[in-house]
């Protein structure tokens, strides 16, 4: 089962390759990772999809406690979170195929951030299922580039951490 | 005041209560060491080769409780502290490792003996730091010391750059430290505590299985108080030995892969396991889904990732094992004999002891270790060993009765750990009866230290109990792969004897069960300088009780 946690951090060297390294070297697989700066900017949130069973998530939470620059770790199931991610995707187009996937571009609420004579880049934003389905859609038409940033998410509600 | 940052690092030092270091110059940390011939107040102890240094910091910090210090240059230097960095943080020794680094601005641009420290030494340590500016100097001293002993202990790596030692700046050590992140826990949860006070009450057929915790916590008084006051019997893992008197009628001595017979029979049978500051080791374990299969589980460690980590466990506390253990020695009541528990395990040991032949001749490597202890145990004594064969004898046959007496390298199995170790021991205590039992195979990889010894006339006792072979591999060649003796034999060995004496150590060989006994009283008597005694033991004797790995652990080979 795949669980979304955040891991908030001190903003500080070599943070990043203790986080990962300690996934590697437990052998817990990260499906996918993403970290920037917080609202503190001495503070970095990893938020990290993993895939593993209950007491899987156990272990990974805390042994990232035990690295000292961690502050804290939660996780956040698709219910109680906001959960997007953001794609670029340059998709092979012609004059044929050009208004169709604008088409699907609108449906998506995907913006067209350049057009090219062969080809158009769209940027897409959004959860798994809705990414996913726009991927699939365009993946006929020939996708020449992807890339995602991996999942983002925050709790629901006004609690802060 | 104004220092330069090799000064400063000094000043930190004596700071801390730091009064000896372990290291081994060269060419970055120049500045540090001319800083250092100048302020004499940390003692620093030459070694001859930096992985001696990480082990005699670690051997100092075992026998005295107190953070252990080295010090390496950078590239080959730092790589060659980092075996002794793993095996401090395998056993959760407290330990602050210093390496000098390239100046930075030749960081990360392959320099003459770089090496990226803080990236090698991630997996192996408990924190690491590159310090890029000098200011953070002495906060992050402060910190690595702080974290290095408190929590679950580990070594701590701080890498230096050259340059960082010659730049002057405004000094003052900091009186606190505050890492938001960082704050164990140590204080057990009282609903916790009730409810194990409860199993305890309840049990009919309760262990303690105590480990490395309770000499770390020092809680050995409340370990001992608690299992007389409940009348639990209790054994330990071989990083536990000396947490409880095995003169105790309630001690079965340690269990696991080369376990007592009765600890291990016990374990498997038992209702209810406490277990103290042990981290179910596969060691330990045996095969892990009949580990102790009807017992319910209390588990107690300072680090809450242990607990699930690799058994269920029913019953967590995390907190300081001597906090805990105190909580629950007031909660519990008095508690009647297990009349019939103990009779079993009376029975136990009457029927499978640890047990040997001294005959034919030839010196049984077990006998020498008995000898030792009739001729040691009154004294004021500390047990060191090497990994193997010498290592189990040492942990079965000797008989511990108080905590910091054994020193051994527990998790990452390291040869060559027992000289170097033996050597930091002596040095924290000047006054005890130090011995390293080695064997023929360990006793060579870290031979160079006895350098050290010799120049600081340390009066350590080095028993290598000689069999001819890489005695513990050669028994799993022996029992599970056929007698193939593939690359154990090493009768090429040079003459033990004509090395310690090229030293400046005594040399003694010792051949005939007869002489055993005076040949120790004799090396007991050298007080100026290290004494080596070559045992020959017979070549082919193997440790019993074995559980092959793969096995439950009362599924044992007894002899």
């Amino acid at each position: 089962m795949k669980h979304t946690i955040s891991v908030i951090v001190e903003n500080k060297p070599g943070v990043l390759s203790r986080v990962s390294g300690l996934f590697s070297r437990r052998g817990f697989n990260i499906e996918s990772l993403a970290v920037g700066t917080t609202e503190d900017p001495n503070m970095s949130r990893m938020t990290i999809v993993v895939e593993g069973d209950e007491s899987d998530l156990e272990q990974i939470t805390k042994q990232l406690y035990k690295l000292i620059d961690t502050l804290k770790v939660f996780d956040l199931p698709a219910e109680k979170a906001i959960q997007t991610e953001l794609v670029l995707a340059k998709v092979a187009a012609s004059e044929k195929t050009r208004a169709e996937i604008t088409q699907i571009a609108e449906i998506f609420r995907a913006k067209i951030v350049d057009v090219a004579e062969t080809s158009m880049t769209l940027e897409l934003s959004g959860d798994e299922s809705k990414v996913d389905g726009a991927i699939k859609l365009l993946t006929k038409f020939g996708i020449k580039e992807l890339v995602r940033t991996g999942k983002i998410a925050l709790q629901r509600g006004s609690a802060e951490l | 005041m104004e220092l330069t940052g090799a000064q400063a690092l000094l000043e930190s030092l004596h700071n801390e209560g730091v009064d000896i270091i372990f290291g081994y110059p060269g060419g970055v940390v120049l500045p540090l060491y001319d800083a250092m011939f100048a302020d004499k107040r940390v003692k620093h102890i030459l070694v001859r080769h930096e992985q001696g240094a990480a082990h005699a910091a670690d051997g100092y910090a075992r026998a005295t409780g107190k953070v252990g210090v080295c010090l390496a240059t950078s590239g080959p230097g730092a790589t060659n502290l980092t075996t002794g960095i793993a095996n401090a943080h395998m056993d959760s020794i407290p330990m602050v490792a210093i390496t000098g680094q390239v100046a930075t601005p030749l960081l990360g641009r392959d320099s003459f003996q770089e090496a990226d420290v803080t990236g090698i030494t991630m997996p192996i340590s408990k924190h690491n730091y590159l310090i890029k500016k000098v200011e953070d100097l002495p906060r992050v001293i402060k910190e690595a010391f702080h974290i290095a002993r408190s929590g679950r202990p580990g070594p701590v790596v701080i890498d230096i750059p050259k340059d960082i030692f010659t730049t002057k700046f405004d000094y003052k050590y900091p009186d606190k430290v505050d890492i938001p992140s960082y704050k164990p826990r140590t204080e057990g949860h009282p609903k916790q505590i009730s409810m194990a006070t409860k199993a305890i009450q309840a049990a009919k057929k309760p262990v303690i299985y105590a480990g490395g915790g309770v000499i770390s916590a020092n809680a050995a008084n409340e370990l001992k108080e608690l299992a007389e006051k409940c009348n639990v019997p209790v054994t330990t893992t071989l990083m536990g030995i000396g947490a409880f008197p095995e003169t105790s009628a309630l001690s079965l001595g340690m269990l696991g892969m080369h376990g007592t017979a009765y600890a291990n029979y016990a374990v498997t049978d038992c209702d209810l396991l406490i277990a103290i500051g042990a981290r179910f080791d596969d060691r330990v374990t045996g095969h892990i889904a009949k580990f102790a299969p009807n017992a319910k589980i209390i588990h107690i460690d300072i680090d809450p990732a242990e607990i699930g980590k690799n058994v269920r466990v029913d019953i967590p506390i995390v907190g300081d094992v001597k906090k805990v253990l105190r909580a629950l020695i007031d909660k519990v009541g008095p508690k009647e004999k297990h009349v019939q528990w103990v009779e079993q395990i009376e029975e136990w040991k009457r029927k499978f002891p640890l047990a040997y032949k001294q005959e034919g001749g030839i010196i049984k490597p077990q006998y020498v270790i008995e000898q030792a202890h009739e001729l040691a145990k009154d004294r004021d004594t500390i047990i060191v060993t090497e990994v193997g064969q010498n290592q189990m004898w040492a942990a079965m046959f000797y008989k511990y009765t108080k905590p910091r007496t054994w020193i051994s390298s527990g998790g990452l199995g390291t040869m060559g750990y027992g000289l170097p170790a033996a050597n930091g021991a002596q040095f924290g205590r000047p006054d005890a009866l130090v011995i390293d039992f080695a064997g023929d195979g360990s006793i060579q990889m870290n031979i160079q230290e006895l350098t050290t010894a010799v120049n600081n006339r340390l009066p350590i006792k080095i028993f290598v109990l000689n069999n001819c072979f890489l005695g513990m591999v050669r028994q799993w060649q022996e029992l599970i792969y056929d007698r193939h003796y593939s690359h154990t034999n090493l009768c090429n060995n040079p003459d033990l004897v004509k090395i310690a004496d090229a030293y400046g150590a005594v040399g003694m060989r010792v051949t005939k069960p007869e002489e055993v006994r005076g040949a120790i009283e004799k090396a007991f008597a050298i007080n100026d300088r290290p004494v080596l005694v070559d045992f020959v033991v017979a070549k082919e004797e193997n440790v019993f009780p074995f559980v092959p790995p793969g096995q439950a652990i009362n599924e044992m080979l007894i002899d």
